[in-house]
């Protein structure tokens, strides 16, 4: 498709930016091959809709602003079935309405980023309260892959590395941003085109006759076949067969989701993505994700200026989540703080990894601001004493 | 002796039939109407894409050997313009039932029309939600028993033709599942169509409509009933609007040109 075009203007703004979280969002987008992009308005996520609708079209891209976040989602599967790279953005009561085409593209393993702006429940202020809707959200068995940006330049290369796993496991990717970042201006620097990394989907290479839509090997996606070449492939919610036609069969049903949900389970390591922080020697850590990051590395060095030897583990995979990462460093500290900003969500799930091995304390702050650093150095402080 | 095969089989995907509708159901009627119009035009089967939602109708196109999408409730023209921008060399086909298409697909329907996005809806109604045992629908007459109208229906019914014609639809008509002619030809006319195209089929279900709201589960009787209240446009034209009351007027109700639907793009400006 892309031999017609015209371009206007460049994918890769490649230079240092002073730039808009959600601006950056488009750049990552666009840098990657971004073709595809529908969305609808709501804020804090209205800029990477307005600038993907002036940029898109410059590099031979498709915009859509349909009639609601339903459109947004079930255009955008349908475009990437047909070959598109694809995305949408939203806000988290935009995010409600889409977890039902997140359902379907995890069962037809369509490739598809999906950004959360997270905001309160009507109200533009920060938050973290989606973070089990990310992992939960649709019905059905299903594993999402969610990754948490706590800066613009994150925001940049996160969007990048959601478009590289969404193509190569062909299951929905989301990027988990939030008010805080997404309407934050920021340094961003934006590589040179040749050292993107791009991944590429997986073709097959078999003819239409030999070609079965949905038979992989275990724990992987299929090879792809784009709707339009004489593939005749069904992409079906309902329980479908390696030929891709529904025909109930429990022990097949069985199967097919072992391996949509193996092809994430099994490839964790691959997958989770982390960054740890002064915990060569610590003594207590921190688990945060998102922006909660920013407060709390500012609160290490309060506390570690106090001589508390103190770490952190930064998730930028926040699901799947590393377990084994997570057990080894309960294993090696005295206590694990759940940093985040919500009602205390995630800090659940790191108890349940965790408590065997140590002690977890929910540092949570639910006010739609993001923790100072004051707040957590005080509370890791109330707690040690 | 060789065996004689339905010249039509060839679009059927290997193996899949008979099919899951019930006896007597107009969805196998449609089904055939529509290959016959695709055999008859010789349009490359490979070049279409067919859709269907949730429900009977959204059945037919997975005994197709198309490209095909199937399973989420109403989303039909969501999953097809996504196809159609990226891919506007693809024919889409959308088999939906009224409950699929304007009940909970209404806003896509109306924004899709809206857009004159450059698709083929054949709707089937039914007048009522029959995959789940016969629910009032929006299409089911006033005072209609239904399973979940047990004292008769009291809502107006919505004339879906009516409707597409006004939110900018620019090929719309009607036929049932008793004129196979009519049906068969305005099918064509609708796949060469550019811009967005419904066509209306009135259809019996005897299972559940006929059951609960005719108090009949012959299929004859259902289709006699369809075909009594069924009334050609240029009759309809002498009537006045008591007596057109809870009848089905039959006939091509737009056929115009205008721009198709592209979304944001410099990719392909076409001269529509």
């Amino acid at each position: 498709m892309d031999k017609n075009l015209k371009h206007k203007s460049n994918r890769v703004n490649s230079g240092i930016h002073f730039m808009l979280g959600n601006y950056a969002v488009v750049e990552g987008a666009l840098a990657v091959g971004c073709n595809y992009f529908a969305g609808y308005p709501i804020t804090p996520a209205n800029e990477i809709s307005e600038l993907m609708s002036k940029r898109l079209p410059e590099v031979g891209g498709i915009f859509v602003q349909g009639e609601d976040e339903l459109f947004s989602i079930y255009s955008i599967i349908g475009a990437s079935l047909a070959g598109a790279k694809v995305m949408t953005a939203t806000a988290s009561a935009g995010f409600n309405y889409m977890q039902e085409g997140i359902g379907y593209a995890s069962a037809v393993e369509a490739p598809c980023v999906i950004v959360d702006v997270q905001r309160c429940r009507g109200e533009n202020f920060a938050t973290q309260a989606d973070v089990m809707q990310m992992r939960w959200g649709a019905s059905g068995d299903y594993e999402s892959i969610v990754l948490a940006p706590s800066t613009a330049q994150e925001l940049f290369d996160f969007t990048i590395l959601a478009f590289n796993l969404a193509e190569e496991f062909r299951n929905p990717v989301i990027v988990m941003s939030e008010t805080t970042i997404a309407l934050m201006r920021e340094r961003v620097k934006i590589p040179e085109k040749e050292s993107i990394e791009i991944y590429k989907r997986m073709y097959t290479s078999l003819t239409p006759e030999e070609y079965l839509p949905f038979k992989a090997k275990n724990n992987s996606p299929p090879e792809f076949a784009p709707i339009g070449e004489g593939y005749h492939n069904l992409y079906t919610l309902n329980y479908h067969n390696e030929d891709g036609t529904i025909d109930w069969d429990a022990q097949g049903y069985k199967k097919l989701y072992q391996r949509i949900t193996g092809k994430i389970r099994e490839n964790k390591d691959k997958i989770c993505k982390t960054e740890l922080c002064f915990l060569d020697d610590a003594d207590v850590a921190i688990i945060a994700y998102g922006s909660e990051v920013r407060p709390a590395l500012d609160a290490i060095e309060m506390a570690r200026n106090d001589g508390i030897k103190i770490g952190m583990l930064k998730l930028i995979t926040v699901w799947p989540i590393h377990e084994n990462l997570i057990k080894d460093i309960a294993k090696n500290v005295g206590r694990i703080f759940a940093v985040e900003m919500n009602i205390g969500k995630y800090a659940r799930e790191i108890e349940r990894i965790c408590l065997p091995f140590c002690p977890v304390s929910h540092i949570t702050k639910n006010e739609g601001i993001i923790h100072t650093k004051e707040e957590i150095y005080k509370a890791i402080k109330e707690d040690l004493s | 002796m060789k065996e004689k095969i339905n010249p039509l089989r060839k679009y059927i995907r290997n193996g899949k039939l008979p099919h899951f509708f019930c006896p007597g159901c107009g969805c196998g009627q449609i089904l055939s109407y529509f290959l016959r119009a695709v055999d008859n035009l010789q349009l490359d089967f490979k070049k279409i894409v067919t859709i269907g939602g949730v429900g009977c109708t959204a059945r037919i196109p997975i005994y197709l050997n198309t490209d095909s999408l199937h399973g989420v409730h109403g989303r039909t023209l969501a999953w097809a313009t996504g196809i159609k921008l990226y891919r506007p060399d693809l024919k889409v086909v959308i088999f939906a039932g009224d409950g699929d298409l304007v009940s909970i697909g209404g806003n896509h329907f109306l924004h899709a029309t809206r857009r004159n996005l450059d698709v083929t809806v054949i709707m089937v109604n039914n007048f009522n939600f029959a995959m789940t045992g016969g629910q009032v629908a929006p299409t089911t007459l006033f005072n209609s028993v239904t399973m979940t109208t047990p004292y008769g229906s009291k809502e107006n019914t919505l004339d879906v033709c009516k409707l597409a014609v006004c939110a900018g639809a620019t090929y719309v008509s009607r036929w049932s599942t008793a004129k196979p002619i009519q049906t068969i030809k305005a099918i064509k006319k609708a796949l060469q169509h550019k811009g967005f195209s419904l066509i209306e089929i009135l259809s019996q279900c005897p299972t559940n409509f006929g059951r609960y709201a005719l108090k009949t589960s012959d299929t004859e009787e259902v289709l006699k009933w369809i075909e009594n209240k069924s009334i050609l446009k240029t009759k309809a034209k002498k009537l006045s609007e008591q007596e057109l009351k809870d009848r089905f007027v039959l006939g091509e109700f737009i056929h115009k040109k205008r721009p198709v639907f592209q979304g944001t793009t410099f990719l392909k400006e076409e001269d529509n």
